[in-house]
């Protein structure tokens, strides 16, 4: 084995001095963190898409400025607002409606997922927008002259089609999740960003830590692209391409 | 309890930050998009190893975070005496450079693809036309392929531009002072949130919708035959 | 449930619990959550496998213990770490914070553990490694006129050099009250050792921090030769000396707090972990 293998080994394996637990269990909470921020990304990308289509005049704004004004700022920016304005915004709900006293603090997990949420939901909701655009007019109708109740409707004719539609655009939010979750770092959430840091720092070799980090990126995101083309394939068989 | 007082010296602090954030932006914006042509060449090119470079340089950009680039370029190089030695030293000992370098390899791999829709986009027909009627190589890419490639190519690179103004708020990271990096600045020394936090959104927020603008004008400059579709307000949409 | 609460419970008779220090635990046992950075060896740093380590780890276990309290000490971005407090993430700050005006606007601290002067720092082959005023120790305290003649002379020495320093901190006040317009390139960086990396591959010229730390980090094989250049300055704007960092309104946090440190320092245990971690005795003077 050449050397320089066997010093990564002695860095980056398994023994007492190693990093390569820790590192995968950095990985496990990017995992995580990302897959908490999607799952909130969805419920807000879902809502603010209603909003959009309801024909509510307030709804629309308020999801129009949702996602505008999301999609115009840094990711890095949204964090830092989450994580040092959250705590002070619930504490003072907490003080205010609930008589409570001390304080209510988001630990840097719920804070994390949280602005990863918030930004990610902005883009899905442009996703499901589309998706929904592409539901046949005729469908729909064809449920209402049925006799088919709006909710009924939705939930077999809309919703289904929707979410077959979408897939391909989440596949990319999913993937957007992913890398915006490395930004949760700043807040001290060890994520696989942040992990990588720290041992680089410790070690002095920034180099293996940061290349062992994006190895790691690299995999989460090769796998998670696959299992989404297979989801893809699932959901659009019997479906005839254009 | 708005401080106007307050909001105003945060203004202030974070206006500065402001050249730093376009200038990084237009930079690595302009060289990277020149980067991404030649990587979607490489895609398209039918060379085997050409476009198997190309591919895995898109596949290992696209698969990484953008910070953990950054910090690889900033920090990651820098520990290596061979390179601080070498004549990159002076580019890669300022974080600007490294900033620089980080936001343009990584728009290069999402400008590829891009481009390489556009590409492939034009016409079969048009191509074929033009042929007949005596153009070739450069000509027929100047004339025909290039401006229509350009046209189908640019809302798609309008929002490559505005997620890269988001972008350059990781160079704070690397120690440059620029928006975002300002604005957790007054966080950290004021205590106070959300007064920087609006400044600074507000700034990004006029940034990108003057580049949303742009871009919209010159999209419909592109294409005065195709004016009805364009007519809607500009949009910031999902590319990546 | 998505967020934890957390109510600081301080049992009435705690403090004088803590006093006496030896009497059997009465009540009921009080958490108190302490935030460090984790990235400023050897006040508190990661050590392999990422648990914390360092001089405010040890001395925050034994305060704990006097108090009778049980501690969890959680890592925290310097940059954030005050606004985490007053957000109630945590109770209470033990990572090399000095007491200072600015500070105390917003949070409060319990009496003073450490204290040590800060510096320029530079390598060997760095242009400012002869600052004028080397081997002086001085305190704005006492000696203000005497600084300022000095940082006069060093002043026009920095012009087109570049510093590096902790962003928030007492050196980064320091810079910018007195060499903002010397010409000089000053980065601010997110922690020390990311300025000691850029000082070691030359991208600084030299960085001003606490000397503890410079003299730690210079241990470090790719650090060698790391030291402190020109006066070693204390007091002041440099701030009154390294405390326990604590919201206002906890009082009788902030008793126990003086009561468990003011009894490590009478019987020696500052000064034994001080020694343990920093070769020389750093607990104050008073």
């Amino acid at each position: 084995m050449p050397q320089w293998l066997i010093d990564y080994w002695a860095l980056m394996g398994f023994g007492p001095t190693g990093w390569g637990l820790s590192m995968l269990r950095a990985a496990g909470m990017t995992i995580a963190v990302s897959s908490a921020g999607f799952a909130l990304g969805s419920v807000l990308g879902a809502l603010a898409a209603w909003g959009r289509l309801s024909g509510s005049r307030i709804a629309a704004v308020i999801s129009a400025t949702y996602t505008t004004v999301i999609r115009g700022i840094p990711e890095l920016l949204v964090i830092y607002l989450v994580f040092f304005g959250g705590a002070v915004v619930l504490g003072w709900i907490w003080r205010t409606f609930w008589d409570g006293e001390g304080f209510v603090s988001l630990p840097a997990f719920v804070a994390g997922f949280i602005a990863v949420g918030i930004c990610n939901g902005a883009y899905q909701a442009e996703v499901f927008r589309g998706a929904f655009r592409t539901v046949a007019r005729g469908e729909i109708e064809a449920a209402a002259a049925f006799g088919m109740p709006r909710a009924l409707a939705f939930r077999r004719i809309v919703a289904p089609q929707v979410l077959r539609f979408a897939l391909p655009g989440l596949g990319n939010c999913w993937q957007l999740c992913l890398k915006e979750s490395a930004l949760i770092s700043v807040t001290g959430l060890v994520e696989l960003l942040r992990q990588s840091f720290i041992g680089g720092r410790s070690t002095r070799d920034f180099f293996s830590f940061l290349l062992t980090g994006a190895a790691l990126y690299l995999v989460i995101t090769t796998v998670s692209s696959a299992l989404f083309a297979a989801a893809e394939r699932r959901a659009l068989r019997g479906l005839k391409r254009a | 309890m708005i401080d106007a007082a307050f909001l105003l010296e945060c203004f202030r602090t974070i206006l500065p930050g402001v050249p730093t954030t376009l200038g990084l932006m237009a930079l690595s914006v302009s060289v990277g998009f020149v980067f991404a042509v030649l990587l979607a060449l490489a895609r398209l090119s039918a060379i085997p190893p050409l476009d198997l470079v190309a591919r895995a340089y898109v596949f290992v950009f696209r698969g990484t975070p953008l910070a953990i680039q950054m910090f690889l370029i900033y920090f990651g190089l820098a520990q290596f005496p061979w390179i601080r030695a070498s004549i990159l030293w002076p580019y890669l000992r300022e974080p600007f450079w490294c900033a620089f370098l980080a936001l343009m390899l990584n728009t290069a791999a999402y400008g590829s693809e891009i481009v390489r829709g556009g590409l492939l986009s034009v016409p079969h027909g048009q191509v074929e036309a033009a042929r007949a009627a005596g153009m070739s190589g450069l000509l027929l890419f100047r004339r025909i392929v290039g401006p229509i490639a350009l046209r189908n190519a640019l809302p798609a690179y309008g929002n490559e531009i505005i997620l890269m103004v988001k972008a350059t708020s990781l160079a704070s990271m690397v120690t440059l002072v620029e928006v975002t990096g300002l604005a957790a600045r007054i966080i950290s020394t004021t205590y106070r949130v959300f007064e920087a936090f609006a400044v600074a959104a507000v700034i990004y927020l006029a940034i990108n919708f003057t580049l949303a603008g742009l871009v919209w004008v010159v999209e419909r400059r592109l294409s005065p035959d195709h004016r009805p579709e364009l007519d809607a307000a500009p949009d910031m949409r999902l590319v990546h | 449930m998505l967020f934890r609460r957390s109510f600081v419970r301080l049992a009435a008779a705690g403090a004088a619990v803590v006093a006496s220090g030896s009497q059997p635990a009465r009540a009921q046992q009080r958490t108190i959550r302490i935030a460090t950075e984790g990235a400023y060896a050897p006040w508190n740093f990661t050590g392999p496998g990422g648990q914390l380590l360092g001089f405010e780890i040890d001395l925050a276990n034994d305060l704990c213990r006097r108090m009778n309290a049980r501690c969890t000490i959680v890592a925290q971005d310097w940059d954030g770490i005050i606004p985490g407090l007053t957000a109630g993430r945590y109770d209470a700050i033990m990572a090399g914070m000095n007491i200072t005006d600015r500070r105390l606007e917003v949070i409060n601290f319990s009496r003073v553990y450490a204290a040590g002067p800060h510096a320029f720092g530079t390598m060997p082959n760095s242009p400012l490694r002869n600052l004028p005023g080397a081997g002086r120790t001085l305190s704005f305290a006492t000696e203000e006129a005497e600084i300022r003649a000095l940082l006069d002379q060093i002043r026009p020495l920095l012009r087109g050099r570049t510093i590096g320093v902790q962003t928030a901190t007492t050196n980064s006040a320091f810079l910018a009250q007195f060499f903002a317009n010397a010409g000089a390139t000053i980065r601010e960086y997110r922690t020390t050792e990311e300025h000691d990396l850029d000082l070691a591959a030359g991208r600084l010229d030299a960085i001003f921090a606490a000397v503890t730390a410079m003299t730690a980090t210079a241990e470090k094989p790719e650090f060698r030769g790391l030291a402190p250049s020109g006066p070693l300055l204390s007091g002041g704007i440099l701030g009154r000396g390294v405390a326990v960092g604590l919201r206002k309104a906890d009082t009788d946090l902030k008793a126990a707090f003086d009561a468990a440190i003011e009894a490590a320092l009478a019987d020696g245990t500052i000064r034994r972990l001080s020694e343990r971690w920093f070769k020389t005795d750093i607990s104050p003077r008073s």
